[in-house]
């Protein structure tokens, strides 16, 4: 057995803002019916958070559940806790139609930081990023230059950002060249 | 001669020198400076020579709409063709070129071409090509290849220096240009509440406006716009954007904007450029107008420009293009010319207007300081070549005789103006034909249309039609507000402010100058300056059959040049319009598209250059790869070894040595590309007897079984191992390269067609390493690291098991594509390079050695076993490729069923697989096609067969081969002949596809 390692290891970069790998984060991938009962109290359980709404994020720490289909969550949990809160899951929704799987090890996850953080992410994304319109609480599954990503916002503004583990040195150069110095845009 | 005047010179600071070179010769200019005014004001008004018939050609316009004054600008990493020295911001150490030249400037071979004009009428290259072809081959294309194509590549070994990036950007409203009416329609629009983009394509707000004078509100127009930017700056809802160019306006309220950053600070930290894409509910196109030029001989000779154009150079820059001036005009609005050279202290000899009656208040203005004004007048001719020496003037209404010669070195000219249309056209606004104004202007009833089917585009100001200042504000306040209500705010109805300026008389259309001039006049009479099109060349095509205005365009090159006919267009459509008989409505324009003006290739790619070109995958273990030799090869956006290349090694004996030590001893391969979907559900094992050939439903626990899918017009799509995880959950694997594409062909499947199936799909491929331990040593190694039974009768063949080995967490499949003893074991990716190193280090003493993709390759070949993209290629079906073992008969249906039972597909004359042997053992060339007997209706050898995979084999020591044969399966031994590319004929025995252990003892051990 060996210490499991996150794609980039911790790797970051300091332009006008700062991009750093997060390390390893556990996720689950949940599929089933939203507005069942039982899954409702799964996820609470899992994660001490309530099914969230449509391009919602509840997140605390490295604990949370965000949407991302209407019939799928992304589960946050601690990474050393996986494989027991999936144990639990599965256990909770016996009888239930639902697939819980873990993908903790499928992404990579960073986070932007200290700067123009809406900007950065603006370059990338095809996502409305203006103060009111996206704030603390929401994410997007979008697309980040050419591959796949998903971020939502801290109370703090910063942004985390998930890509899968592949696109993971892509994504963290990605980041920086919009994280470049001189690149301000002054718009938010 | 041109020269900067004492005085004036609004956007010049006189207290910054700034120094530059053109061709070579340093000069200098003021901060503020465009390289056209600082050129002017070093008396360099020759800027280039035309594309065609190399004419001296100086600057003509002010901005954007500048066909001649082209440079190439900056050197090496940093040079780049076709700048328009109007819209180029003068910077300390700024380098230029003119184009079209040669041996330079002054001097050139190539204006030849004009003494030989009558030889290149328009349509010369479609005549051209006529000729037999030797002649075009030896005598005309190596002349065209010289003289075509605008400005200088960039060296090709250089790399562009600056990097560029893209900024997705949501409005309300986008306003696009920042004159006084686009900051009066910004200004509308954000008091509604509305969230406001406004973009300005030069570095200065206010547009015209400063320069051609009256009262705002009682204002300077300088001192309103001051204000009303101040007041938008303090609006939160307002982004405000100089140097950003509306490019271009797309479906559903996209629109590009061109931000041009640092090319006028080159080399500051920061992007260059910055594409911004954005999503606007409506867009109000406040782009302004553009003045005509009028179509007189020699309209082209360095001096001549437009009236507008040389009053900005006074009142902007300080700069006058001659100290005798003559104007041109149609209007009074060019009496505004006059009155400011004069004033600046110019000789203005006389305002030459082609109308009878004269012009109104302004000309009246004009006459009281003393500019004679000569009604009824025509410019016959401008002489001079490099620089206007004389103009001959004569009657409007003539043919150009009588003529009166008066020396002078500048002429202003002005045909009236035409509003910028581009962008309110360029997703499907059309235009209406203005009689009074003689110009198109965007058709209020018929807007580009939004997908609820209402118009997205307003246009405002003299964009619009409207050319008085007091019109353009009101227009421009209607617009803001209609705008803001469309996107869904309720605009504060306010009134515009009341902009005063001289009441002018009404213009009158000039096509020609004069009226009926006689052929030699309209042979020098310039329409498009940058193509060298000629109004002659637009009658000559009318005369040849040309009716449609596209066609003309196409034939005369008329306004394809890159300022695309801005200036060129109305006049040019208007010559047609006369040469046909018809109206200029029925005449109609060419169409318009983007970009407004050319933009960089580095805006449009953004960020993606360098080492974000392009993603590139990457496994858990492929920095380990890539330091132990890996010789890569690209497997969609993944990167796999090829083979692992030893230092003093070449690849294929590095793949030769791979191939033999899989077999022989212990080989490893990186195998985490493959595809891993997870499928769960009461209705899962149903779904999958859809989804593949074979059946999947009865597939045990514990249990693996080598699929098939066809999509569902038959052919094979992808393969792969199907492991049954419990009762209600399958693990699908796919080929590398099918992962994301089998991904959403389920899912597709279950959203459109079984919706009411239970059924869930999770892609996992990248929650897994996967590694393959293959080879006669494949046990020993894992029961060295022990932690689980991994025997024959704990996992046997075609089975599955989880536990641990060496204290990771593993799933093993006992799977084999290389025929040998072989476990592929996916651990997670976060200790799939640990579990790698593991297994090397374990595997020492038993002669491991990782294998790259192309032993993977021949090993299956070796086997007979198919891959999808070799055997298969879209039209390929399983029973070609006699895989009728893995097609079941007792499902009631699966995708590619019926298909398969259609008279084509069970042809028995469909190519078959099978083995090839050449006779002498040497690799057959790849795809190589079977020559069989006779010719086909084209005279070319029928053919009946291919060569789908070929490999040197190491363990057999000779070339093996799969392919699809004529009845192959049929003609077990017979030779066929394969001609190869390189002359030889390859001689090739059909045999069974399975080369290397028939009987399959060795991956059941």
């Amino acid at each position: 057995m060996s210490d499991p390692v996150s794609a980039l290891n911790h790797v970051s970069y300091v332009g006008i803002a700062r991009v750093e790998e997060t390390g390893l984060q556990g996720m689950i991938t949940l599929r089933g019916d939203l507005s069942s009962a039982a899954l409702g109290k799964a996820v609470k359980a899992a994660t001490g958070q309530e099914v969230p709404d449509v391009r919602r994020a509840a997140v605390s720490g490295d604990s949370g559940a965000c949407w991302m289909s209407p019939d799928e969550l992304l589960l946050l949990v601690p990474y050393a806790e996986v494989e027991a809160k999936l144990a639990a899951l599965n256990e909770a929704l016996k009888g239930e139609h639902a697939l819980a799987v873990n993908v903790s090890d499928a992404r990579a996850v960073f986070k932007v930081s200290d700067g123009p953080t809406r900007e950065v992410m603006a370059k990338l994304a095809p996502a409305d990023l203006s103060p009111g319109v996206f704030e603390p609480g929401e994410i997007r599954r979008t697309r980040l230059a050419q591959v796949a990503g998903a971020f939502w916002m801290e109370e703090d503004g910063s942004f985390r950002v998930i890509c899968f583990r592949s696109t993971a040195d892509y994504v963290f150069k990605l980041l920086s060249v919009a994280a470049q110095p001189g690149s301000e845009v002054g718009v938010f | 001669m041109s020269t900067r005047l004492q005085k004036q010179g609004r956007l010049i600071d006189r207290s910054k020198q700034i120094t530059f070179k053109f061709n070579g010769t340093t000069m200098r200019g003021f901060e503020g400076d465009t390289l056209a005014s600082a050129l002017m004001a070093n008396d360099q008004m020759m800027m280039g020579r035309s594309f065609k018939y190399h004419r001296p050609r100086g600057v003509v316009a002010s901005g954007a709409e500048e066909p001649n004054a082209l440079v190439g600008l900056g050197e090496g990493a940093r040079f780049e063709p076709n700048q328009r020295a109007t819209t180029t911001e003068l910077f300390e150490g700024l380098t230029s070129i003119s184009q079209n030249h040669w041996p330079n400037l002054e001097f050139d071979v190539g204006a030849v071409n004009t003494a030989l004009a009558r030889f290149l009428p328009a349509g010369f290259y479609y005549k051209m090509f006529i000729h037999p072809q030797p002649f075009w081959k030896h005598v005309y294309e190596p002349i065209i290849r010289r003289s075509a194509g605008l400005g200088k590549a960039p060296d090709k070994e250089t790399k562009d220096a600056d990097t560029y990036e893209h900024f997705y950007a949501f409005a309300d409203v986008m306003v696009v240009g920042g004159g006084v009416a686009g900051l009066q329609a910004a200004k509308a629009a954000a008091q509604s509440g509305a969230k406001v983009l406004l973009v300005e394509q030069t570095a200065h707000w206010g547009g015209r406006a400063p320069v051609d004078g009256g009262t705002i509100d009682g204002m300077e127009p300088g001192a309103w716009v001051e204000q009303t930017l101040a007041e938008l700056q303090a609006m939160d809802n307002v982004t405000l954007r100089a140097r950003t160019m509306g490019a271009g306006v797309y479906d559903h309220g996209y629109a590009l904007a061109y931000e041009r950053l640092t090319d006028h600070t080159p080399g500051v930290q920061g992007p260059r450029h910055r594409l911004w894409r954005v999503r606007a509910k409506q867009i109000v196109t406040a782009t302004g107008a553009i003045e005509r030029p009028l179509s007189f001989a020699g309209n082209d000779v360095p001096g001549v420009m437009l009236a507008s154009a040389m009053r900005d150079y006074v009142v902007n820059w300080g700069v006058t293009p001659g100290q005798r001036v003559i104007v041109a005009t149609n209007n009074d609005d060019a009496y505004r010319t006059a009155i400011i050279l004069k004033k600046a202290g110019v000789d203005v000899l006389r305002v030459i207007d082609a109308r009878t009656s004269g012009g109104g208040a302004l000309a009246d203005e004009a006459r009281s300081l003393g500019i004679r004004v000569d009604p009824g007048k025509a410019i016959a001719k401008v002489k001079g070549g490099k620089r206007v020496k004389k103009v001959a003037i004569c009657n409007q209404d003539g043919i150009g005789g009588a003529r009166e010669e008066v020396a002078c070195d500048a002429v202003a000219m002005s045909g009236g103006w035409s509003p910028v249309v581009h962008l309110w056209s360029h997703c499907g606004g059309k235009l209406i034909w203005d009689d009074a104004q003689a110009h198109f202007r965007p058709d209020p009833a018929r807007p580009p249309l939004g997908a609820d089917g209402n118009g997205f585009v307003v246009p405002a100001g003299a964009a619009n039609g409207p050319v008085s200042l007091g019109e353009v504000l009101a227009d421009a306040q209607t617009a803001g507000e209609a705008a803001a209500n469309a996107a869904g705010f309720a605009p504060k109805t306010a009134d515009a402010p009341k902009g005063e300026v001289e009441v002018e008389l009404p213009m009158e259309p000039v096509w020609l100058m004069p009226a009926n001039a006689d052929t030699p006049l309209r042979m020098k009479a310039w329409l498009d300056f940058q193509n060298d099109v000629k109004v002659s060349d637009v009658q000559l095509a009318a005369r040849e059959g040309y009716e449609s205005v596209e066609h003309t365009k196409r034939y005369t090159t008329l306004g394809m040049a890159t300022d695309q006919g801005k200036l060129s267009n109305i006049n040019g459509l208007a010559t047609l319009a006369k040469a046909l008989g018809e109206d200029i409505p029925q005449v109609g324009t060419t169409t318009f598209r983007p970009p407004y003006t050319p933009i960089s290739m580095g805006a449009i790619g953004g960020e993606a250059r360098g080492e974000v070109f392009q993603p590139i995958r990457k496994t858990p273990i492929h920095d380990w790869n890539d330091a132990n030799g890996a010789d890569w090869e690209p497997v969609g956006h993944w990167r796999r070894p090829f083979a692992y290349v030893r230092p003093g090694e070449g690849v294929h004996d590095a793949v030769n040595r791979e191939v033999k030590n899989a077999r022989e001893n212990l080989g490893l391969l990186d195998a985490s590309t493959l595809g891993k979907i997870i499928v769960k559900g009461p209705d899962a094992g149903k779904f999958l007897d859809m989804m593949y050939t074979n059946m999947m439903s009865n597939l045990k626990p514990g249990k693996c079984r080598y699929g098939l899918m066809c999509s569902e017009n038959g052919f094979l799509i992808d393969d792969g191992v199907v492991a049954r995880i419990d009762d209600d959950t399958w693990l699908c694997h796919t080929t590398t390269g099918g992962a994301e594409r089998i991904h959403g062909h389920m899912e597709e499947w279950l959203q459109t067609e079984w919706w009411d199936w239970n059924v869930y799909v999770a892609n996992v491929t990248e929650q897994y390493a996967q590694i393959a331990v293959v080879g006669p040593n494949a046990r020993k190694v894992l029961e060295k690291l022990g932690g689980m039974d991994v025997s024959d009768a704990a996992i046997p063949f075609m089975g599955w098991a989880d536990g641990k080995i060496g204290g990771f967490d593993c799933r093993v499949y006992r799977i084999s594509f290389s025929g040998e003893l072989s476990c592929e074991i996916a651990v997670p990716a976060s200790q799939g390079l640990a579990f790698w190193e593991a297994l090397l280090e374990a595997g020492k003493e038993f002669g491991v050695m990782p294998y790259g993709t192309e032993a993977l390759h021949i090993l299956r070949a070796e086997k007979g076993f198919i891959m999808i993209g070799d055997e298969t290629d879209g039209t390929i079906i399983p029973q070609d490729l006699g895989l009728n073992w893995a097609i079941s008969k007792k499902k009631e249906d699966f995708l590619g069923k019926r298909a398969q039972q259609r008279s084509h597909m069970t042809d028995r004359n469909r190519w078959k697989l099978v083995g090839l042997e050449t006779v002498d053992g040497s690799v057959l060339p790849d795809g190589a096609y079977a020559a069989g007997e006779g010719v086909n209706a084209n005279g070319q050898r029928n053919v009946i067969g291919r060569v789908t995979s070929t490999y040197y084999s190491a363990n057999l020591d000779r070339g093996i081969a799969m392919g699809l044969v004529l009845h192959g399966p049929d003609r077990m031994g017979e030779v066929i002949e394969f001609p190869g590319t390189d002359g030889k004929i390859y001689k090739a025995k059909i045999v069974d596809p399975v080369f290397y252990d028939k009987e399959g003892k060795k991956q059941n051990v």
